[in-house]
């Protein structure tokens, strides 16, 4: 590494920079995404031109983080196993058929797939424009600020912290293994990797014996001390209510228009 | 600090009596160990491996209870059941583990060294204070506010060491605290050792770590405090270090140590 500050802190995920929607506390940003998730899953799939509005709307918010548009289009591949279901909806989908270039399709399937499409890219990039702008710790902080049970928050930050630990030593494995000759070459070698896996499961066990009672020997007693508070303001609240209002309109629209 | 109890001279930091354990399975660990440290104290705790070391050092802070005998920190006897008295105990006893990847978990170096003091109530300018302090005296401050898992293990070892001191403690119990360090670290985590102010019990197998660090030793063995002489005494003595598993390392001349 040795790239400093920085990249030591930086997670693979978060785009460092200090726009207002950098800004913004975890707690409002988790808000507002789940709200204009749900917002666009409810539109109507027949107009089409709303999800056109919902996809400029998050253009808005990629321009203010300065997110770069191939950073979003790059992780948008991520969802490349949803898309090819979707493309085969049309072939194994029942009712009504088309004839679309010499090809049978059903009309139902198109619909779906358009669906699963549309919504899922929407759902996507507004993840990964979460993702970028929040580091992971902070999200962890809105979470939990969101009376998320602290059950579930402590698993998350323990899977930030130990992640990495857990990685390399898998890569320590992995070294030790091929320094002894070892070639995952065939269907013979899966033995030896689930062994691999087995071993690492019970280390990661172990260490996490190991930890629990390094926090015993601190004082712990099954809550984590809230140190620092990442509070919002209401002009916060109100800043981060502008995607899903906007949506909102937009939703509202899609479905009393005739 | 801890002015409630014990200012007087004549109450130890630590006070082991009769301390007598076996583990769930049958295995006995310590059959009745006897050993008291004074405020200020540094001592070594030597010993092979399966000795009861460590079973030795959980029961300083509670974690291990329900076998003979009885503990005191401070003149505050440990009480697994009462859990005002315990949570004081554990603030009293700071350990050191051996892998500070153990003892680092949370996301970045301040809010680890801030969790002790946080578990005992400590907020805002106070917390922050404890732990820009506790950081300065093993000189990370600068690395306050990055992972732990991105510092080197010399200075992931010395945050681990702030974590604990951030709890203002009685006594101070390291494991094996120049594992797996450089020379240089090595020298460097002593220097910090030697410059605290505090009440230090030092779990090793570095006998010359011992030898620079701590002016007393004790040597536990089969779940008994087999010596408890002074330092050079004790790595003098070499039918005593041989009939309990112990060696220095060749071309090491304890009598070289003499302070």
């Amino acid at each position: 590494m040795g790239a400093g500050h920085a990249a030591g802190a930086a997670h693979r995920l978060y785009v460092p920079g200090a726009s207002p929607v950098h800004r913004l506390p975890p707690q409002c940003k988790l808000v507002a995404v789940l709200a204009f998730v749900l917002l666009v899953v409810a539109t109507p799939r027949e107009r089409f031109w709303a999800f056109g509005v919902y996809a400029l709307l998050l253009a808005a918010v990629a321009a203010t983080a300065r997110i770069p548009f191939g950073t979003v289009a790059r992780r948008v591949v991520i969802e490349v196993p949803f898309v090819a279901f979707a493309f085969l909806m049309p072939f194994v989908a029942s009712g009504e058929k088309v004839t679309v270039l010499g090809l049978e399709l059903s009309e139902n399937g198109l619909w779906g797939a358009w669906n699963i499409l549309a919504k899922g890219t929407l759902g996507v990039v507004t993840s990964i424009l979460l993702a970028a702008t929040t580091e992971p710790r902070l999200l962890l902080l809105g979470i939990d600020r969101l009376r998320m049970p602290q059950l579930l928050t402590q698993i998350a930050t323990f899977m930030l912290r130990y992640g990495d630990v857990v990685a390399a030593e898998l890569g320590r494995m992995k070294v030790a293994r091929a320094s002894r000759g070892f070639e995952g070459r065939d269907l013979r070698a899966t033995r030896v990797l689930a062994k691999s896996i087995g071993a690492l499961f019970l280390r990661s066990y172990e260490r996490g014996e190991r930890v629990h009672l390094a926090m015993l020997s601190r004082g712990y007693d099954g809550r984590m001390p809230v140190v620092h508070d990442v509070s919002a303001t209401a002009a916060q609240w109100t800043a981060a209510a502008a995607l899903p209002l906007a949506a909102a309109f937009v939703t509202l629209a899609a479905w009393t228009m005739p | 600090m801890t002015a409630d109890l014990g200012e007087a001279p004549t109450v130890p930091s630590l006070d082991v009596r009769g301390l007598a354990y076996a583990y769930p399975d049958g295995t006995q660990a310590l059959y009745g160990v006897d050993l008291t440290i004074d405020r200020g104290e540094r001592v070594a705790l030597l010993g092979p491996n399966g000795a009861g070391k460590t079973t030795l050092v959980l029961h300083l802070n509670g974690i291990l209870h329900g076998g003979l005998g009885e503990v005191r920190v401070g003149g505050l006897a440990v009480d697994p059941k009462d859990k005002r008295t315990l949570r004081e105990i554990r603030r009293r006893v700071g350990i050191v583990f051996q892998d500070p990847d153990d003892q680092l978990f949370m996301p970045t170096v301040r809010e680890d060294v801030a969790f002790g003091p946080a578990n005992l109530g400590i907020r805002g300018a106070e917390l922050d204070l404890r732990v820009r302090d506790a950081l300065d005296r093993v000189g990370m401050l600068a690395v306050a506010d990055r992972p732990p898992q991105h510092l080197s293990f010399g200075q992931r070892r010395r945050v681990a060491v702030a974590t604990v001191l951030a709890m203002e403690p009685e006594i101070l119990v390291l494991d094996e605290p120049s594992s797996n360090l450089d020379p240089a670290s090595r020298r460097e985590l002593a220097e910090i050792l030697l410059s605290l102010d505090v009440t230090v019990l030092m779990v090793t197998h570095d006998l010359p770590y011992a030898a620079e660090l701590c002016p007393r030793s004790v040597i536990l063995s089969g779940g008994v405090i087999a010596a408890d002489a002074s330092t050079r005494d004790v790595l003098m003595d070499g039918d005593l270090l041989t009939s309990h598993r112990l060696e220095l390392p060749f071309g090491f001349d304890p009598a070289a140590t003499a302070r």
